[in-house]
């Protein structure tokens, strides 16, 4: 049982050299899902037959000595919120328990013509709101490096399944930080590509202007892989990106040399535990050393970024969640007429975090108020945009905590305000659009995984991927792995 | 009190593109219930509209068609509203940046030429049907939802409160029809509901300035129900004023049966749509060269082409008027006239003959088997003497039912005219002579005997015989007696 610790690339390798087949790769991680799953609970729904014919038709390609994708045979978990046709997709919500969608997503369809192992669908904050993924209305995820903290979320999921190698690598959805933070949580990488660069169709929406599909990964490389497969214009999405999409490994020189980085001074100090910002200072060091420039910087509107997103976020998912009525599809709880059933079925349906937003977002929205919430909330957005333009002018790209802290404990925080806060890093750079990613960077004095944060400017990506990469070959501190204890 | 009546109207016009609004389904009229549909349409879980380029190409033609100022930049809003009909819990519309504003269309009433504002023009999607098993979706047993309607796009075409009477309404809405038609952008055709009409009406004093309050009043399929509408509005709203009470600012519904409307809904309860510019789709940028390449490709509109008629064809302004409210007698006019030039002619077969048996039959005009070539081929026919008049007429009719030529019919029918000299002269000498009372009042100088002679020899000849030729022998054969 080593092969599941193992990252893309590396799998790959062993594919190709027929040392393994991807029917005993996927038969190992089945198996550790069997076996671990009942204590760590990523997993929604397994697909375990399926995963078995993706693995048996892509050992039949290789034995046919045919040439087969990076992918192929590397089995993966996919975050609930993205379509699959004919397999549960429920949003953890009791709102979709049981809905088969009668489409695939877009990237679905893409890691599909590149033979890869779907082994399930894995947990998340309902509707993606939430950062604990403790919002799930099934159950609540463990953090594979302390049982008593939770993963982070909302892609909790998808990060403890890939930390706790249940998957090689997973997809999650990022509306204000939810690939981001459960990585840094969960000591992996994490990747939010600039908005548009990965099709929204078949991702479940919660706020259609911030959400991006994006790689949760074991390691930089494999986060390079997996952007080359999911990136791309889509012309079912009228927000996707046409542009020429590069092949994001050649960024993976390892050279940061003469590049130009910003140390984000609102991203450090007061509400940052002093822990984060020490390893993101020694990151920032290590770059230094390794022959980049790094100097402070200022982003004078990020403390107007978690109001604006509270407006902005909650507005567009109480119009997107309105569907959830019991007409078509889902729930539906009877009552005496139709009101009486819309009611019903949204009250039952939605756990306390989704209607806590859905109702701030109608507020903001309402007539009346709408111009001193929504359409101020949207100037300030601009704001923040202009923010990071002016800093990308000087800097290739920008280092800053991804969360002010290390994974929370279980139920630490009951304050919906409080947990927003945790967003604060995350946030700016959903509201502009730009691509941003984690990379774990060592231990906090619990030895509980920090997250670095890369930020660039709109389809940067190559350059957060080469410092990253340029980290993670120069220290230990990146590749991290839980110290499970129970046999893992 | 003398009150003067003020009246808006917001239009809906069903767009005849292919395909949806925001997906690839047909939006065929009819078709089993939810057989045009698809995860788009039918707003599943993640998917997303795309919009068809050609519903924001009809959009502008329909808007300068209507003298309207394109907008340059523009967007979608979301109006969100839970009903079952709605698949997404919101529709797909335009709030404050419409593809088109401030237009206006030129109606002629007896009181003369008015000019009615266009205040906004709009796209948006269509919903979906519901089919109560019961009278309405409040106490029905259950409800069934068919939605091939749904993203079917639609343009909203809203008036500034310019009209005084049923009579402008009216006008306005054949005009507005007629344009539309005209751009080829829908059908509208209010049976079919590819055009509906909201009625807002509101009473003031005679000489008051600010309006009163209104009441809209939707489910108008008929131009009849717009003119019942307004007439039962009127004295409805007439009645409250005149008790001094109070028009209530509603939406009110038209019972076409009872002849009545009744209350929907207050304004108050319905008017938090919670409007934002939809996420899921970019804002609409169209260019100046856009545009004028729309412009360019425009037929003439229905006034410019009326005034033409009547300026360079020399038609009566009454023909004019009656042909120019139809593209398809337009079409069908210029048809003809392209291979006939006597318009008065063909303007007198299109009104009397035409339209007669278009009513008579129901049938739309785009049904019309007649091709305009077979139409000018007929009055060739009557004016080289082949046929009388008369015979014309039947050979119209056959025309109409088959989509024959005249020229076939004709044979089919042995209806050619007569006009061979040897063959009449028999049939003058056997009604001479059979007639001697008339013979003898012509000789009297009673010159009406003469036309009873003729229509004589006329039913003879079954109405086969050239009057022309008739009239010539008959008059050698009675100079001669």
């Amino acid at each position: 049982m080593t092969a599941s610790r193992l990252t893309i690339h590396e799998l790959h390798d062993l594919l190709i050299k027929k040392e393994i087949s991807a029917t005993e790769l996927t038969k190992e991680h089945l198996e550790r899902i069997q076996a671990l799953d009942g204590e760590i609970k990523s997993y929604i729904t397994v697909t375990d037959e399926l995963a078995m014919q993706q693995a048996k038709s892509v050992d039949v390609k290789l034995a046919a000595g045919e040439n087969i994708g990076l992918l192929a045979g590397i089995p993966m978990a996919l975050k609930d919120n993205l379509c699959t046709e004919g397999i549960e997709t429920t949003c953890a919500s009791n709102m979709l328990r049981g809905f088969k969608p009668q489409y695939s997503a877009t990237v679905v369809n893409k890691l599909q013509a590149e033979d890869f192992v779907m082994l399930g669908k894995v947990n998340m904050d309902e509707f993606a709101m939430g950062s604990t993924t403790e919002n799930s209305a099934f159950f609540a995820t463990k953090n594979p490096w302390n049982a008593d903290c939770v993963p982070g979320g909302s892609s909790g999921g998808s990060a403890a399944s890939v930390a706790a190698d249940l998957a090689v690598y997973a997809l999650g959805s990022d509306t204000g930080g939810s690939i981001r933070q459960p990585a840094s949580f969960c000591g992996i990488v994490g990747m939010k590509p600039t908005y548009g660069a990965v099709s929204r169709f078949g991702l479940i929406a919660f706020a259609s202007s911030l959400d991006q599909i994006g790689p949760l990964a074991k390691d930089v490389t494999d986060a390079a892989l997996i952007m080359n497969v999911i990136t791309g214009y889509d012309k079912k999405d009228s927000t996707s990106a046409d542009y020429a999409y590069p092949d994001y490994t050649t960024a993976l020189t390892g050279d940061v040399k003469g590049l130009r980085i910003g140390l984000p001074k609102e991203y450090l100090g007061e509400g940052i535990d002093p822990d984060v910002e020490a390893q993101v200072r020694a990151a920032a060091a290590k770059l230094e050393e390794l022959g980049a420039h790094v100097e402070e910087c200022s982003l004078p509107y990020t403390r107007h970024a978690m109001p604006a997103y509270y407006l902005i976020a909650p507005a567009e998912a109480s119009s997107n969640l309105g569907r959830y009525d019991g007409v078509r599809y889902g729930l539906r709880v009877q009552s005496k007429d139709v009101v009486g059933m819309f009611c019903q079925t949204r009250k039952q349906g939605f756990g306390p975090e989704v209607k806590r937003r859905i109702m701030l977002g109608t507020y903001a929205l309402s007539s009346g108020y709408y111009d001193a919430y929504y359409l101020k909330a949207l100037k300030v957005r601009n704001l923040i945009k202009q923010d990071y333009d002016r800093a990308f002018d000087q800097y290739d790209c920008l280092i800053a905590p991804t969360a002010p802290t290390t994974a929370l404990h279980k139920g630490q925080n009951q304050d919906p305000l409080a947990l927003y806060k945790g967003d604060i890093c995350t946030i700016p750079s959903n509201l502009a659009g730009i691509p941003a990613m984690s990379l774990p960077y060592g231990l906090d004095r619990n030895g509980m995984p920090v997250g670095v944060q890369l930020l660039g400017k709109a389809f940067a990506e190559p350059t957060l991927l080469q410092v990253a990469y340029a980290l993670e070959q120069n220290t230990s501190l990146t590749r991290l792995k839980p110290n499970q204890g129970k046999g893992l | 009190m003398d009150y003067e009546v003020v009246i808006g109207c917001e239009v809906h016009v069903e767009l005849k593109t292919k395909t949806k609004i925001f997906c690839n389904c047909p939006t065929d009229f009819g078709g089993e219930p939810n057989t045009h549909v698809c995860p788009v349409c039918l707003g599943l879980p993640g998917t997303l509209p795309v919009l068809n380029k050609k519903v924001l190409e009809y959009a502008i033609k329909a808007g300068l068609a209507m003298n309207c100022e394109i907008a340059h930049f523009s967007k979608f809003d979301r109006k969100n509203y839970f009903y079952p009909d709605l698949t997404k819990a919101y529709q797909i519309s335009q709030f404050d940046l419409p593809i088109c504003k401030h237009g206006y269309i030129d109606i002629e009433t007896s009181e003369g030429a008015r000019r009615i504002g266009i205040t906004r023009i709009h796209m948006e999607e269509d919903a979906g049907k519901l089919v109560h098993q019961g009278a309405t979706i409040t106490t029905s047993a259950g409800s069934l939802a068919d939605y091939n309607r749904a993203g079917v796009p639609l343009i909203e075409i809203v008036s500034e409160p310019d009209m005084r009477s049923a009579e402008d309404v009216l006008a306005f809405l054949t005009n507005l029809k007629a344009i539309i038609e005209y751009t080829g952008v829908s059908d509208a055709r209010m049976e079919q509901g590819s055009l509906r009409c909201d009625v807002n009406l509101s009473l003031r004093p005679v000489g008051q300035k600010e309006f009163g309050t209104r009441a809209e009043i939707k489910n108008l399929n008929s131009f009849r129900a717009v003119e019942r509408v307004i007439k039962y509005e009127i004295e409805r709203q007439t009645d409250i004023l005149e008790d001094g009470g109070k028009v209530v600012q509603e939406t009110r519904t038209w019972d076409d049966g009872k002849g009545m409307t009744f209350s929907l809904r207050s304004k108050e309860d319905s008017d938090e749509y919670r409007y934002f510019p939809d996420p899921d789709l970019t804002p609409i940028v169209v260019t100046d060269a856009y545009i004028e390449e729309l412009r360019a490709s425009l037929p003439e509109m229905p006034q410019v082409k009326r005034q033409r008629m009547i300026e360079e064809d020399g038609l009566p302004e009454y023909d004019a008027g009656v042909i120019t409210a139809s593209k398809a007698l337009v079409d069908f006019y210029d048809g003809v006239r392209a291979h006939y030039t006597d318009a008065k002619k063909i303007s007198n077969w299109i009104m009397v003959e035409l339209l007669a048996k278009v009513n008579a039959d129901g049938i739309d005009l785009s049904e019309v088997k007649i091709q305009p070539e077979q139409m000018a081929a007929l009055l060739k026919l009557v004016d080289s003497g082949e046929i009388s008049g008369k015979i014309a007429k039947k050979v119209f009719s056959e025309m109409f039912a088959t989509g024959k030529d005249p020229d076939t019919i004709i044979k089919e029918q042995g209806l050619v005219q007569i006009s061979d000299e040897g063959a009449l002269k028999n049939m003058v000498a056997a009604v001479v002579e059979a007639n001697p009372k008339s013979v003898e009042d012509y000789k009297a100088g009673k010159k009406k005997a003469m036309g009873f002679l003729v229509g004589q020899i006329m039913k003879e000849s079954k109405g086969q015989a050239n009057p022309a030729v008739i009239n010539k022998l008959l008059t050698e054969k009675l100079d001669s007696m």
